[in-house]
């Protein structure tokens, strides 16, 4: 039988390391479709019509309608994050990483396998919530390539994070510190519930340090066609934010890091 | 033909300062069957971890059937198939899943990983297991899904680290059978057992390892004609009150129907049954008292001047 090529052996092992990913995500439904349509429910419910009622019109439109997207973009962060530290931490733990570390396939390509399953699990998620927020409020979309462009490179580089995270943790108690430390905060300082305009000069300047408030811009003027910060920089700071963590990923995977003595 | 694998002046030295391969040589030829042997500690996973990727090099140079695992690192993994000591496969995951995607990580499509995990898991008895989850699987099924999964890529070379750990006879001696067919067929297996018996049965070859160093590499044949002194025990009908006077032989009373006579390579067993025979002694059946490669193990560990088997490098 003749050798499948390099570049067709490369296609099988990413596509079977999104199949398991997939796989994961479906197996444990219960942890990972379920509970953000509930939050996102809550988060609708209480913040948007009980506050939200009280609160009015945010940059010209009301407050359901404004904070939407970026629930949506919340929601997308942290499941892209969970799913590959919780996937490729638990693969460490239970050794079956040594799976993909004996196969002939590059470790970029490993690495790339499961930023598919961080994205492809941010997206379901951020579907499921956008179906819920469609109960709840009116949603247009101003910008197509604004949208899908800014929430798939949120994406990347949340699993990116997940993946780093994971590559150095040593216990679960290290899985869990950055996202409850770092970037939950950072989440809900990034304008997920509020224009910073509405902010004193002080904190509004101090938004600006917070990369999440970029992102929950650009994906809010995808569908509003209003943003808080430079489109421009938005996006330079995402596609650079990717390709610095991609690379370092990388460098830690062929140097072993967390995963080879 | 190039050697199935080839190790010069491989070395490695853990962070916390244990010199675990102190700069080996070893060339296995294609087709062998080949025993890695040591005690705990000697260095056999190291070597395995290091050939497979799993564990960085601190020297030295692998090579899988003439490639660098430096320069084609990809085409020398492709060739080969790893059965681990410690199991390492999604404890959530059925059967079969677990073989198929394995294939996928070697490039194998999923209809011909399909028709694979079919033909090896029925080869291994885990077919009627195949949509249970791996975890309900006993102990000797997980080792026998592990030598499934290393399978399904079909590796020219078949490393096998302990596979039989902790598996009932009757499921060993089946093992036995499999892995030398996959043998003949042309696969190139390296086998690390502490069942020596294991070792002897179906290996040609043999290196043993301890300390990071490699203390002995020989045919089995060559290695087991270096043991001078076998002892046999045997098993009389009469009770004995005292260990007979064997001319030329050591003899001991076990107990009044045991004795164990000792012998060297020169001696014949036939003078030994001679002497029973006109002392009135009936044999009733006689056996080694211990594996004759375990035996020359021992002494082979033993005769080494004494040293840590991983020995902690000065600050």
């Amino acid at each position: 039988m003749r050798a499948p090529s390099r570049a067709r052996t490369d296609w099988i092992g990413f596509q079977t390391i999104i199949i398991r990913e997939f796989n994961r995500i479906a197996r444990i439904w219960g942890q990972t479709l379920v509970p953000p349509a509930v939050t996102a429910t809550l988060y609708f419910v209480i913040f948007g019509s009980l506050i939200g009622r009280r609160v009015g019109s945010v940059g010209g439109f009301d407050y359901m309608q404004y904070i939407a997207p970026g629930l949506i973009m919340m929601t997308v962060i942290t499941n892209s994050y969970a799913n590959v530290v919780s996937s490729f931490f638990g693969a460490k733990f239970g050794k079956h990483i040594e799976e993909l570390l004996v196969s002939p396939l590059p470790n970029w390509l490993i690495l790339t396998g499961y930023i598919g399953g961080g994205v492809l699990r941010g997206l379901l998620v951020g579907s499921v919530v956008t179906v819920v927020a469609l109960f709840f409020t009116h949603l247009a979309i101003h910008n197509v390539f604004a949208t899908v462009s800014a929430v798939l490179l949120t994406s990347v580089v949340f699993a990116l994070g997940g993946f780093i995270n994971a590559i150095f943790a040593k216990n679960f108690d290290q899985i869990s510190w950055f996202p409850t430390f770092v970037l939950t905060p950072l989440t809900y300082l990034g304008g997920v519930f509020y224009s910073i305009n509405m902010l004193p000069d002080w904190a509004r300047a101090a938004s600006h340090a917070n990369p999440i408030l970029y992102m929950v811009s650009a994906f809010r003027f995808g569908f509003l066609g209003t943003t808080d910060v430079d489109l421009r920089l938005a996006f330079g700071i995402m596609i650079g934010a990717a390709v610095f963590m991609f690379t370092l990923a990388v460098q830690l995977l062929n140097r072993g890091t967390g995963i080879r003595d | 033909m190039k050697p199935a694998l080839v190790l010069k002046n491989l070395s490695k030295t853990y962070k916390n300062g244990v010199q675990a391969l102190k700069g080996i040589d070893l060339e296995v030829p294609e087709g062998e069957f080949f025993a890695l042997l040591g005690p705990n500690g000697a260095g056999k996973t190291t070597a395995i971890g290091i050939v497979t990727s799993l564990v960085n090099k601190t020297g030295g140079a692998v090579e899988v059937f003439g490639h660098d695992i430096d320069r084609e690192l990809e085409v020398a993994k492709s060739c080969i198939g790893l059965v681990p000591q410690e199991i390492n496969f999604n404890m959530f995951e059925t059967c079969l899943t677990i073989v198929v995607n394995q294939a996928g990580f070697y490039g194998i499509p999923r209809s011909l990983a399909k028709q694979r995990a079919e033909k090896y898991l029925k080869q291994l008895q885990l077919w009627e297991k195949r949509n249970s989850i791996a975890r309900s699987l006993s102990g000797g099924m997980k080792r026998r899904l592990m030598i499934a999964r290393a399978l399904m890529h079909e590796p020219r070379l078949l490393i096998l680290d302990e596979p039989t750990a902790g598996v009932d006879i009757e499921i060993r001696r089946s093992m036995w059978v499999f892995l030398r067919e996959i043998n003949d067929s042309g696969t190139t297996i390296i086998l690390t057992t502490h069942y020596l018996e294991e070792a002897e049965n179906l290996c040609r070859q043999i290196a043993i390892i301890d300390g990071g160093r490699i203390i002995e590499r020989d045919s089995m044949a060559n290695v087991l004609r270096k043991l001078q002194t076998e002892i046999f025990v045997f098993n009389v009908r009469a009770s004995l009150q005292r260990a007979p006077a064997l001319q030329g032989f050591t003899a001991h009373l076990i107990d009044e129907h045991t004795l164990e006579v000792e012998m060297s390579k020169e001696q014949s067993l036939n003078d030994i049954f001679a002497q029973f025979s006109a002392a009135g002694i009936d044999v009733t059946s006689m056996r080694n008292k211990v594996n004759r490669l375990e035996e020359l193990f021992i002494r082979l560990v033993d005769a080494k001047p004494a040293q840590p088997a991983a020995a902690v490098l000065p600050a």
